[in-house]
């Protein structure tokens, strides 16, 4: 069983946590123009889903927060965990 | 020397000689500096691929590149069950093209596939799912495919060792029955196309990474790999898990998640079921492989990842399920346990189609459900590569589907568990 960092609660189990996006999508502007469905399936759907560093959201689903984490998708390896209101470009 | 078909008469001669005049399955030529097709990823997609391109399209010189060895992706980590007893008609018109092409397979590549017909029982645990069962069943049959509603006593009957007690955790109330399911050995399935590619003149070169696409003028126009620079003005990928790695060398995204999917074998032991048994509510199912190893297959890992091995959730979950499912199974031992990285897209249904880039093709997003489409997958791929321009049968799964909408969700639809 790994262990992820949760920002708020420190190390707990792997299964306590569940994968939302990859971070660094905005989602299209719903007030200006048309939205092209491009764009819409840009942002809805598609991924760099890289091998090796990747930073993502993430939820704690016992204390409920979102946050990033940034690990490796090779080795495992967490390399950090941030709190997403804390976290510039997430 | 020259390599000799699997014949009666060649075995009785090979007999009396020791098997030292087979020849070699395949050739391994170095790679020429440009083919009309390069196929990249040497897993049952692709072999499948550079065969029917040579057969049914005649197609002239074709290059099939590995990275590393045939078959040894998630070819050879699967747990071998085929079938089709998928929802929506797009999705069986593709996956009973795939168990069609399996039933003649041995005697069309001249390689034996041992491709079993043994069945497949998809358990339904309360009343409830006995009305999903049912729903699916009359859609199966609806789309021309058989299927039979089983009650408990019909399941009974085809996997008696399974936990028919009133007091499981969840009971048996019956089941979605497809016959012409079954299983196939995953390296003969490999090793059969590749052999058969080779004597239609396909190179197959091993140990060739592609590294980089040659892209002139927006258009691809080949690959640039550890052996070298090979061009080719159609190159399609059929690399499962890695298809975003490669994706993003050519400029592109793909709606592809890459996660581990493991699976595990047990010690031999006698003959203890001749089906493939699956529970949705224990996300578990099994087989047991001619050679007696109990073939044992759950749900994808919650974590995405590239790490060809499982995380010790996901074996709980599944070997927990297994020995509530069928408790005997309490006392097998496990022999090995394996991981694959499998592409599973939003709709869990597989991408068929051109790339943004031209003269890039792509053959993913099959998730945990690519070996039992190889054929398919590769008769379809071929027409794609060879015509320009999509087979009836892909047409619904083209990546244009993300910006319509016109989703195939099987993942709701078949409830698979993605």
């Amino acid at each position: 069983m790994q262990q992820f960092p949760c920002p708020f609660c420190g190390l707990r189990d792997e299964t306590e946590f569940h994968f939302a996006a990859e971070a660094g999508k905005t989602r299209p502007d719903t007030a200006g123009e048309d939205i092209s469905p491009r764009a819409w399936a840009q942002y809805l759907y598609f991924q760099r889903n890289p091998k090796g560093a990747t930073r993502e959201v993430w939820m704690h689903t016992t204390c409920r927060e979102v946050f990033i984490l940034e690990r490796d998708s090779l080795s495992m390896a967490v390399t950090g965990s941030r709190a997403l209101r804390e976290d510039e470009g997430a | 020397m020259t390599k000799r078909a699997y014949t009666t008469g060649n075995w009785l001669k090979q007999a009396f000689q020791g098997n030292r005049g087979w020849g070699a399955a395949w050739r391994s030529p170095k790679p020429q500096a440009a083919y009309d097709v390069v196929i990249v990823g040497g897993g049952g997609h692709g072999l499948a691929t550079a065969y029917y391109l040579a057969k049914n399209h005649g197609v002239g010189r074709i290059a099939l590149l590995e990275k590393g060895w045939l078959g040894g992706g998630n070819t050879g980590r699967n747990t071998t069950a085929i079938r089709s007893n998928y929802f929506y008609h797009p999705s069986v018109e593709l996956y009973d093209l795939s168990v069609r092409l399996y039933e003649s397979l041995s005697r069309d590549i001249g390689y034996n596939v041992m491709f079993s017909q043994r069945g497949m029982v998809v358990l339904a645990h309360s009343e409830p799912e006995m009305e999903m069962a049912a729903r699916q069943v009359n859609a199966m049959q609806l789309n021309g495919v058989d299927a039979e509603l089983f009650d408990a006593q019909d399941v009974r009957r085809v996997a008696p060792l399974l936990n028919f007690r009133e007091d499981a955790r969840f009971p048996i109330h019956g089941g979605a029955w497809q016959a012409r399911a079954g299983t196939a050995r995953h390296d003969a399935v490999a090793w059969g196309y590749a052999r058969a590619a080779d004597s239609l003149g396909v190179d197959i070169i091993q140990n060739c990474a592609v590294e980089d696409f040659l892209i002139e003028g927006g258009q691809c126009r080949g690959v640039v790999t550890g052996q070298g620079t090979i061009r080719a003005d159609r190159v399609g990928l059929a690399v499962a898990g890695h298809s975003t790695e490669l994706a993003a060398r050519a400029g592109f995204e793909l709606p592809l998640h890459s996660y581990a999917l493991q699976a595990f074998v047990s010690e031999p032991i006698k003959p203890i079921i001749d089906t493939v048994a699956f529970s949705p509510a224990y996300g578990i199912y099994f087989s047991q492989s001619d050679k007696g190893g109990l073939v044992i297959g759950g749900g994808l890992d919650r974590v995405p990842s590239y790490g060809q091995r499982g995380n010790t959730p996901m074996q709980d979950q599944v070997l927990g399920g297994l020995v509530e499912f069928a408790p005997v199974l309490a006392q097998v031992k496990l022999l090995r346990h394996w991981g694959g990285i499998v592409d599973v897209s939003p709709d869990s249904s597989p991408l068929i189609g051109p790339s943004p880039v031209p003269g890039l093709y792509l053959n993913c997003g099959w998730g945990t459900g690519g070996f039992k489409a190889i054929p398919a997958g590769g008769f379809l791929f071929a027409h794609l590569l060879a015509q320009g321009q999509h087979h009836s049968i892909s047409r619904p799964f083209d990546l244009d589907r993300f910006d319509s909408g016109v989703l195939v969700d099987e993942g709701a639809a078949s409830g698979i568990a993605h």
